[in-house]
């Protein structure tokens, strides 16, 4: 029996260890990246997340793009035309583009495309891209017709599109993935199912051969693009990898050249020893706490709130808490944004001392006292530097005011569910990535309107002015409405901007072409891989 | 024996539906919903999303909608990953699951009978002491600690190992997890074993046999292995659940894209149809794989088979 | 009526050493959790930036070091214990009162609704309870009372099954026969003669259980659904340490070894009661 049972053990062994070999054509020529989820999907028009557009960006090719270096460039779209009132726009297409069927990708394509993406049958979510083009938004609520969304086809080369109104930044919605376009044949035969090896077509530098599920994505070469000679690289693997620590043991392992992250705990060690290999670099991100100015205690105290944001030690935050090159956020937009100088906070520049002083006498302005203490909850999603945020802040509220916080720790989607109905909230952390190179990205999530604005903020000079922006084409009024805008914003504390992101990648030395940009954009087509 | 296999089968039906209801209910009692996300839907899109997944429709008629297609295998497509439908995702991470799970399982069985009979041929000795007092070390130290130590013991300082799972197909990188999930299953196995061993040889129809002058070894290998291994063999239902929790843990520190994993991932995501399939498909395994564990016992226990 | 089985186990309890070594260990780590704390001027949630990630030292009363936030790790990983401890008693005490009640009103009503209430257990055998607690506690926000509940929910299956069990053999006893002549009434001979003469097995199930409930317990922390903090348990400080492994290996050794002789001491305790109290049980 012993033997039977051994005997029945190793056969299990032989047959899963053998039946277990994948193929893995590893040519010195294959990227190997890594991204933080599996993409919840390649289509398009269904997808959301930074690690689809990561992969997204390597596959399709919209009418403008960027440069490694994050300078704005036309690809799809060769030259356009703007109108006076900044509301028509001309595109003439590449006549050299092609999709990896070797078809011409032409005007017709693009008008396909955002149809699709508008229809509601789609059910994208990203529509809100377009939503500056004419129509677009009755159709997306199903109130128009597909056909009578202002884009056109003038010819196979010309692409005509009308905006509702004059949309400054609409160039750089383009280079967002839900703008590029889709294969009309593939869409119309395969349906949902048509984003999968063997079946997505492409207009961008890569195909996509296999997706193994909760593994990979590779990616080849395609042949018909139209910049294929300036590739090098003919095949790319994402690995999907969620957990930054488990990514750190491949990339030290030499399984991967390209991390899409820095786990904070490694990051002291990692700059001390291989300080090359790491590529820290601002990011569109601001992480914050918002208040919810709905209901008491902050509604109507806006001293109480600056209070709270002064006692904060940003700098002692972003060193030790965080402490990968975040910079301390002393306004809302992030630096580095196009045609814009972001305001500051004015206790930005002042001694500790002063600080904590400027803190209490707010405080005490605010009706609070050793006393009369503020009782609050801060309530932040599951993770390990939100827990150690919030625990410091804490610390800090209590050391300086003497503030009693509570924590709550709550899953993402009840998090999300309560930040919306805005009734148990009070103070809660939260983040803004944004979509475009542009401030209006930062300022539109805090108009009354705005669906994710959490906080209930409604100033109507704030409205107002970043209305106007929207609309102004002329780039020097655009950018003083906006930090005028700003500015208000900054003055009436609806939230706390505690730091803004940095991109953090390790890159190994063999990879060259990396460039380090505001967006996190790292295009596949612009690397190359020299001989280890 | 056809028969009993027959009711168990039957009495499963009813099991299963209660498992779909409660995990329906569950899933759809917890706050937020696949789409939800930071960056709020504007009302025109949410609308879209929830016509297009059937969000819009009453409870009762989502679960009627799920269970006509339950009942045609249908699992329905998953509401996170929307190129791909929850059965080809469960496809292609069960593979994975089973592999680990029936390895670690094969494992413990070779590693734990033979350490038991051991223990047990030379109870209350030094190797006895020792081997019962690793079993109750393995028993005691979680899975989640025992895997990252081994990480970083023989992946990152060693390098004898791969780190993670997707680094090459070599069959080491199964090594690690496969270890780090049946070490619980090898104690219990040992003590099991060992107590069981012993109880059979002090029976007395062993005595009988070592009156008769039969070795020790052949005594063992013809005669009192069977029976000391029916609580093992009962033991296995239960070692096949703790797999699965186990199994989650490993998944995760290992980076491996199985079924655990891709549970709990769908349960943050709130992907309704995905979570449902898991649990389903989870609850029709462990039942079939009872079946057969008293399938086995029966076979192996003839008081059993004709009581 | 004094259990008869109950004060069997008691003799042969004080028998065996390595119930008394374990019980002892016990014994000792509780009141260390209890009052431990006291020893030091820290508490558990203090944060003190500039003294992150120091080793274990005796100046300072640092006696386990400091963590990553600068909080201390002695008086943490005591509370943690404490919370640890108390989870597992309520949550095996939980499944215990499930166990018991479902399990002697089985076995006592005997014949078709002794049978039907075991198939609905063997149904419930069949449900993936880790998912379905995983779900739960997604369902409805980690707050401690649930905790218990899920944990105690997971255990009581066993518990139910072997009281049964034993209620079956105890229903033909004398003393039972004897009561239900003089007429009392059957809920009052399950509660009042038949339980306590159960407490033994139970005693055995209770210390069985609880390394159970902690492993789960610790499952639910390492997947960030258990205790919230600043409390901590010793699963949440273990899950802690993982990531601080490499440049702070105290933090993830002394809660997880603590972790391992709790939990050593527990399945020790229950195996001595249980080879005291009845071989037969031996095995499962």
């Amino acid at each position: 029996m012993p033997g039977g049972i051994v005997s029945f053990a190793l056969a299990v062994v032989c047959l899963v260890l053998g039946a277990c070999s994948a193929n893995d054509a590893d040519d010195a020529q294959t990227l190997h990246r890594g991204i933080d989820a599996e993409p919840e999907s390649l289509d398009f028009h269904k997808a959301r997340s930074t690690a689809a557009g990561d992969v997204q960006r390597d596959l399709g090719e919209g009418l403008t793009g960027y440069t490694s270096d994050g300078e704005f460039v036309g690809r799809a779209a060769e030259s356009w035309e703007i109108s006076e009132d900044g509301r028509d726009y001309r595109f003439s297409l590449r006549r050299d583009a092609r999709w990896s069927t070797g078809e011409p990708v032409t005007a017709e394509d693009f008008v396909y495309s955002f149809r699709r993406l508008v229809d509601p049958a789609t059910a994208s979510f990203y529509s809100q891209s377009v939503i500056d083009i004419e129509n677009a938004a009755a159709i997306v609520a199903g109130e128009k017709a597909l056909e009578e969304l202002a884009v056109t086809a003038n010819g196979d080369y010309e692409l005509h599109v009308r905006l509702a109104r004059p949309t400054p930044y609409f160039l750089a919605l383009l280079t967002h993935p839900s703008m590029f376009p889709v294969h009309r044949a593939s869409v119309e035969q395969h349906g949902d199912a048509h984003a999968r090896p063997g079946r997505l077509v492409t207009n961008g530098a890569y195909t996509l051969v296999a997706w193994e599920l909760g593994s990979l994505v590779e990616l080849r070469r395609n042949e018909h693009y139209w910049d294929n000679q300036s590739t090098a690289i003919d095949r790319v693997r994402h690995h999907f990898i969620p957990e930054p620590a488990v990514e750190l043991n491949r990339y030290r392992a030499g399984e991967l050249h390209i991390t899409d992250n820095v786990p904070p705990e490694a990051f002291a060690r990692i700059r001390e020893e291989q300080p090359d290999e790491l590529r820290v670099a601002p990011y569109l991100n601001v992480y914050y706490y918002g208040f919810n100015l709905t209901r008491p205690p902050f509604r109507d105290n806006l001293e109480l709130r600056r209070a709270l944001s002064i006692a904060i030690d940003r700098h002692a935050l972003t060193e030790n808490v965080t402490g990968r090159g975040e910079t301390p956020a002393w306004s809302w937009v992030p630096p580095g944004v196009d045609n814009y100088a972001e305001r500051q906070l004015p206790y930005a520049s002042m001694s500790d001392e002063e600080r904590k002083a400027a803190a209490r006498r707010a405080y005490r302005q605010a009706g609070y006292s050793d006393h009369n203490p503020l009782k609050v909850e801060i309530r932040y999603n599951t993770s390990d530097t939100h827990q150690r945020m919030a625990l410091a802040i804490q610390s800090m509220w209590r050391e300086v005011l003497g503030v009693e916080t509570t924590l709550v720790n709550e899953e993402f989607q009840v998090l999300l569910s309560n930040m919306r109905a805005k009734e148990v909230t009070q103070v809660f952390r939260s983040s803004w990535l944004g979509d475009y190179n542009d401030a209006n990205t930062f300022l539109q999530v805090m108009l009354s309107d705005a669906p994710s604005n959490m906080t209930g903020y409604s100033n109507e000079e704030f409205d107002s002015l970043v209305q106007r922006a929207a609309e102004q084409t002329e780039p020097e009024r655009r950018r003083t409405y906006m930090e005028q805008a700003e500015a208000i914003l900054l003055a009436d504390h609806p939230v706390i901007p505690i730091y803004f992101y940095v991109s953090k990648h390790l890159v190994s030395p063999q990879v060259e072409g990396w460039g380090d940009n505001v967006l996190d954009y790292h295009y596949s087509q612009h690397l190359s891989l020299s001989p280890e | 024996m056809l028969r009993f296999a027959l009711l168990r089968i039957l009495s499963a039906i009813p099991t299963l539906f209660l498992v779909v209801v409660l995990a329906f209910l569950m899933v759809h009692a917890a706050p937020g919903g696949p789409f939800d996300d930071e960056r709020v839907l504007p009302p025109e899109n949410a609308r879209n999303l929830a016509a297009a997944y059937h969000l819009d429709e009453s409870l009762p008629r989502q679960f009627a909608r799920y269970v006509s297609g339950l009942l045609k295998g249908d699992l329905g497509p998953s509401y996170h990953y929307r190129d791909h439908s929850v059965s080809e995702l469960i496809g292609a991470a069960f593979p994975l699951s089973l592999q680990l799970g029936s390895l670690s399982i094969a494992v413990a069985l070779v590693v734990g009978v033979s350490a038991g009979v051991i223990a047990a041929l030379r109870r209350n000795t030094v190797s006895d002491r020792l081997i019962t007092g690793m079993a109750m070390t393995g028993i005691s130290v979680p899975v989640f600690v025992v895997a990252p130590l081994s990480v970083l013991v023989f992946a990152v300082e060693l390098r004898w190992l791969p780190a993670s799972w997707s680094g090459g197909a070599s069959g080491w990188r199964y090594v690690l997890p496969v270890v780090a999930l049946s070490l619980p299953q090898i104690a219990y196995i040992t003590r099991l074993t060992r107590a069981s061993m012993i109880e059979t040889l002090s029976s007395d129809f062993v005595r009988t046999a070592r009156a008769q002058g039969l070795s020790l070894f052949s005594i063992v290998r013809f005669h009192a292995l069977k029976p000391a291994m029916l609580p093992v063999v009962s033991y296995l239902g239960p070692a096949i659940a703790a797999a699965l929790t186990g199994a989650v843990v490993v998944e995760i520190v290992f980076g491996v894209p199985g079924l655990g994993q891709l549970f709990v991932r769908s349960a943050l995501n709130r992907d309704y149809t995905l979570v449902l399939g898991v649990v389903v498909f989870y609850a029709a395994l462990i039942i079939v794989l009872n079946l057969a564990v008293d399938l086995l016992y029966g076979f192996l226990d003839p008081r059993i088979r004709n009581p | 009526m004094r259990g008869l089985a109950t004060a069997g186990a008691l003799r042969q309890v004080t028998g065996g050493a390595a119930v008394r070594v374990s019980a002892g260990i016990l014994i000792v780590i509780t009141i260390a959790a209890l009052f431990g704390p006291s020893l030091s001027s820290h508490d558990y949630f203090s944060m003190n930036l500039p003294e992150r990630l120091e080793p274990p030292t005796l100046d300072n009363a640092r006696f386990f070091g400091t963590d990553d936030l600068g909080r201390d790790l002695f008086v943490r990983t005591l509370s943690g214990t404490r919370v640890t401890l108390l989870v597992a008693i309520v949550a095996s005490f939980v499944s215990l009162v499930l166990g018991v009640a479902y399990g002697a009103v089985a076995g006592y009503a005997g014949g078709k609704v002794d049978a039907f209430m075991m198939r609905i257990v063997d149904a419930l055998y069949a449900l993936p309870f880790i998912f379905l607690v995983i779900l739960l506690m997604v369902a409805f926000e980690r707050n401690f009372l649930l905790i218990f509940v899920a944990i105690g929910a997971i255990n009581w299956l066993d518990m139910a099954r072997i009281v049964r069990g034993q209620t079956l053999s105890l229903k033909e006893r004398e003393f039972v026969a004897a009561a239900r002549l003089i007429g009392v009434p059957p809920v009052v001979i399950v509660f009042r003669h038949i339980v306590p003469n159960l407490l033994g097995v139970v005693v055995v199930y209770i210390t069985l259980t609880i390394p159970q409930a902690i492993l789960v317990e610790s499952f639910l922390s390492f997947l960030g659904l258990g205790i919230q903090e600043p409390q901590t348990s010793l699963g949440a400080l273990v899950n802690g340490g993982v990531s601080h492994m490499e440049r702070a290996p105290w933090m993830l050794l002394i809660p997880a070894s603590l972790l391992a002789v709790v939990l050593m001491s527990f399945n020790f305790l229950g195996d001595g009661l249980r080879d005291a109290l009845d071989p037969r049980l031996k095995g499962r």
